[in-house]
């Protein structure tokens, strides 16, 4: 065996670079520990998001995704359920407006609503909301579907890989030579040489109440937590529902390793923003909890390129919460530049080569 | 030094009387109006005047060195129960729940488990006249035993398992001979026991009743009529609230002196491998002794040595067997929560996977009843079940959680 890729982590990005490689012709094999979507892309609620971005690269990113998505998410429950983005307070509606303004201006659709619009959309939302927009292009889908679909017809081995140059892995089954490697491994990827951190986060799901809640929702105060660099826990409600009816509640964002373990305070902070914005879930009974590690870039940007220390080797990671949504495009990006081609986006910031990036 | 007791079963009971008696400041926490458990449900008369018995209340996370309690109905809640209750030593004595095979027709109406049935008798309900108790294993007689109590007409009771596999189990029985005197209780039923038999289809009340091989496939098949079929295949530990303690089959390790993997926490009973009451009692004082910082009595470590001899025989003589696969069609229901059926079981690689693309244990039951059985029928390993929510609990009573005491 010789291939000319081998793809190191069978998640969702490592899934999107290996069905991009092998679409221009590569000869790839993926290596996973574990098997398909069983880190980070199973541990979160499969969004497709441009909403929560600001214009820059990685809305530029987000929305080459967003257009990809549609044609490769074939069976994955694909649902272009449209986001609504609200303001709770007095003070946070004129930011979050201003916030849309931009967006609007770089091409996104994003539609100030009225609180009476908002509630005809979501009749079930807190009636005491201070602004609302509504994002047409955000959508859902099963996240371990559609890395299954992307992987369809790829060779996936089930080994863990300790050490690799850039021309060959070895891995615990063996050494695999190649032509060039991608370290598509997540919240892992310290361990080939880039600065990701894992930045935990809890889902909390609900029994069933089909038709209930219809769009993504969530508080406008959940982009000012994304961008935070702060170790500390924060939280901001983010309440959809699922195809099953279920609801998936977030967002909780805490870094201190790969500590798993659940704790009451992060469950407590959820409900309480959950029940802000739709009092009606006070209720609603939770079932199950869980939780995965994002891949936490300190500069808050994707990693996608070639290691300039080590020839071959090829990183693509570092996209936090945002990896579904921007995994077509990160694919298609790194197999145009790992074959020479013209980028559909500018790589430049994306660029391994950065002061927060190389350790 | 606080000891926390969870579950008012033999176990339960033993090891809160024992860590008393040794001192100890012991809570008993429990989610029934009356100590006794599964088993002696209702039946049992628990008073000592070193243990608090927190009725109606159930614990739903173990956080540090505190459990998270809650009453699921508010109004029979003692008054002021508290929310949080911090511990030294905590026992799981949390017991085991019955598993059932599905069969074409399992998930519609007149099909509970032998437990359900058991604890419907045990409040005097009858549900149907004509009842067939059908699985493996000898807790099949005594809810047969209820059910017939009740007045109703016992069809069969079916055991899927060979008794000749008894014979290769001298050792433990001569370490356990009350456990066959425990027969003779239950002789009325005996008449209408029939082994390598079991129901594979119930429509309506025509139920499928077929002889098995040693393996359990079907050799040959005849209609019986029944309102109600109640199945129990062994049973499934409830190790929800320690998903950090390590596990053989998915049952508790235990050393010697009952304690987990996990420091300061023991178990006892059937969370640790079921060999019944009196094995459960004596693991119960073990662990109430070791969770006091006392040395166990010799009586009980060697009630324990006996008992598991039992229960490794119990393991080996009622082993569920592959062919009870064969029972299923495609379009036979596996997950009653989610309506998974057996075709719906996508290819996967992991537990993870596998339910994340079919649905199957996503339900509100959270794979108690089916996960075990969708990982026999795929052939994917079974994980364990790590749920950290241990009973469904509602948004607005997690939103007014009590701060965290330090």
């Amino acid at each position: 065996m010789h291939p000319d890729v081998v793809v190191v982590g069978a998640g969702i990005i490592g899934a999107a670079c290996a069905q991009a490689l092998v679409a221009r012709g590569l000869d790839v094999v993926v290596v996973d520990r574990c098997g398909p979507a069983s880190g980070t892309s199973s541990a979160g609620e499969g969004n497709v998001l441009v909403s929560d971005k600001e214009p820059g690269p990685e809305l530029e990113l987000a929305v080459a995704s967003r257009e990809l998505w549609p044609s490769l998410a074939e069976d994955c429950e694909w649902e272009e359920k449209g986001g609504l983005v609200v303001a709770t307070t007095a003070d946070a509606a004129e930011p979050l407006r201003a916030f849309a303004a931009k967006q609007r201006a770089a091409g996104i659709d994003a539609c100030e609503l009225t609180a009476a619009e908002a509630l005809a959309h979501e009749p079930h939302l807190n009636p005491e909301i201070t602004a609302a927009v509504h994002y047409l292009q955000d959508a859902q889908l099963n996240p371990v579907k559609a890395t299954r679909a992307l992987l369809r017809g790829i060779k996936v081995i089930n080994a863990g890989v300790s050490t690799t140059d850039g021309r060959s892995v070895t891995t615990s089954t063996g050494v695999i030579s190649c032509g060039a490697v991608v370290n598509a491994t997540g919240p892992w990827a310290r361990h080939f040489g880039v600065n990701v951190l894992p930045r935990r986060g809890v889902v909390l799901v609900t029994t069933p109440i089909p038709g209930r809640i219809r769009h993504k929702v969530y508080d406008a105060d959940y982009v000012g937590a994304v961008a935070s660099g702060d170790a500390d826990l924060q939280t901001s409600g983010v309440v959809e529902s699922t195809q099953a009816g279920t609801v998936l509640i977030g967002s909780s964002r805490q870094r201190g390793g790969f500590d798993d373990t659940i704790e009451s305070k992060v469950l407590k902070a959820l409900a309480r923003k959950a029940i802000a914005l739709f009092p009606m879930l006070t209720d609603v009974p939770v079932m199950r909890a869980y939780g995965g590690f994002r891949p936490y870039a300190p500069d808050h940007l994707p990693i996608i390129g070639e290691d300039p220390r080590t020839p071959g080797l090829w990183h693509a990671t570092g996209h936090e919460g945002a990896g579904v949504g921007l995994a077509p495009a990160t694919g298609r990006l790194l197999a145009e530049l790992l074959t020479g081609a013209a980028p559909h986006v500018d790589p430049h910031p994306f660029r391994v080569d950065r002061p927060e990036v190389m350790v | 030094m606080r000891i926390v007791v969870v579950g008012a079963g033999p176990a339960g009971m033993a090891a809160a009387r024992t860590a008393a008696d040794a001192g100890a400041e012991v809570t008993m926490v429990d989610a029934e109006p009356d100590a006794g458990g599964q088993f002696l449900r209702g039946r049992a008369k628990f008073s000592h005047a070193g243990v608090t018995h927190l009725r109606n209340t159930e614990v739903w996370l173990v956080e540090g060195q505190s459990l998270h309690l809650r009453a699921p109905e508010p109004r029979l809640a003692a008054g002021a129960a508290p929310r949080l209750l911090p511990f030294d030593a905590l026992v799981i004595a949390t017991g085991a729940y019955d598993r059932p095979l599905p069969f074409p027709g399992w998930d519609g109406p007149g099909v509970i488990t032998a437990g359900a049935a058991q604890a419907l008798a045990k409040q005097g309900v009858t549900l149907a006249e004509r009842v067939i108790v059908a699985g493996t294993g000898p807790f099949l007689l005594p809810v047969a035993t209820a059910l017939q109590d009740l007045g109703a007409t016992l069809v069969g009771v079916y055991e899927a398992s060979s008794p000749t596999r008894w014979l290769r189990e001298r050792k433990a029985i001569l370490a356990n001979r009350h456990k066959i005197a425990e027969l003779v209780g239950y002789r009325k039923v005996l008449t209408h026991l029939e082994t390598r038999t079991a129901v594979i289809a119930k429509h309506g009340s025509r139920v499928t009743v077929a002889k098995l091989d040693r393996r359990w496939n079907p050799v040959s098949h005849r209609t019986e009529h029944a309102d109600l079929v109640c199945i129990g295949y062994g049973f499934l530990p409830r190790t929800d609230l320690v998903p950090s303690a390590k596990r053989t089959n998915d049952f508790l390790d235990v050393d010697e002196r009952q304690q987990t993997s996990v420091e300061n926490v023991y178990a006892a009973g059937e969370v640790t491998g079921i060999g019944g009451a009196d094995l459960a009692e004596a693991e119960g004082v073990i662990a109430g002794a070791a969770a006091a910082q006392q040395e166990p009595p010799r009586e009980a470590l060697e009630a324990v040595r006996e008992g598991r001899l039992f229960a490794q025989a119990l393991a080996r003589a009622h082993a569920v067997q592959p062919g009870w696969k064969t029972w299923l069609n495609a379009g036979t229901t596996v997950c009653r929560c989610e309506k998974v059926t057996l075709e719906d079981l996508a290819e996967a690689t992991s537990m993870r996977e596998l339910k994340l693309t079919s649905r199957v244990a996503m339900g509100r039951c959270q794979g108690r009843i089916c996960a075990r059985n969708a990982s026999e029928l795929t052939g994917i390993p079974f994980d364990g079940q790590r749920r950290v929510i241990a009973v469904p609990i509602p948004l607005g009573e997690l939103a007014d959680l009590p701060e965290e005491q330090s």
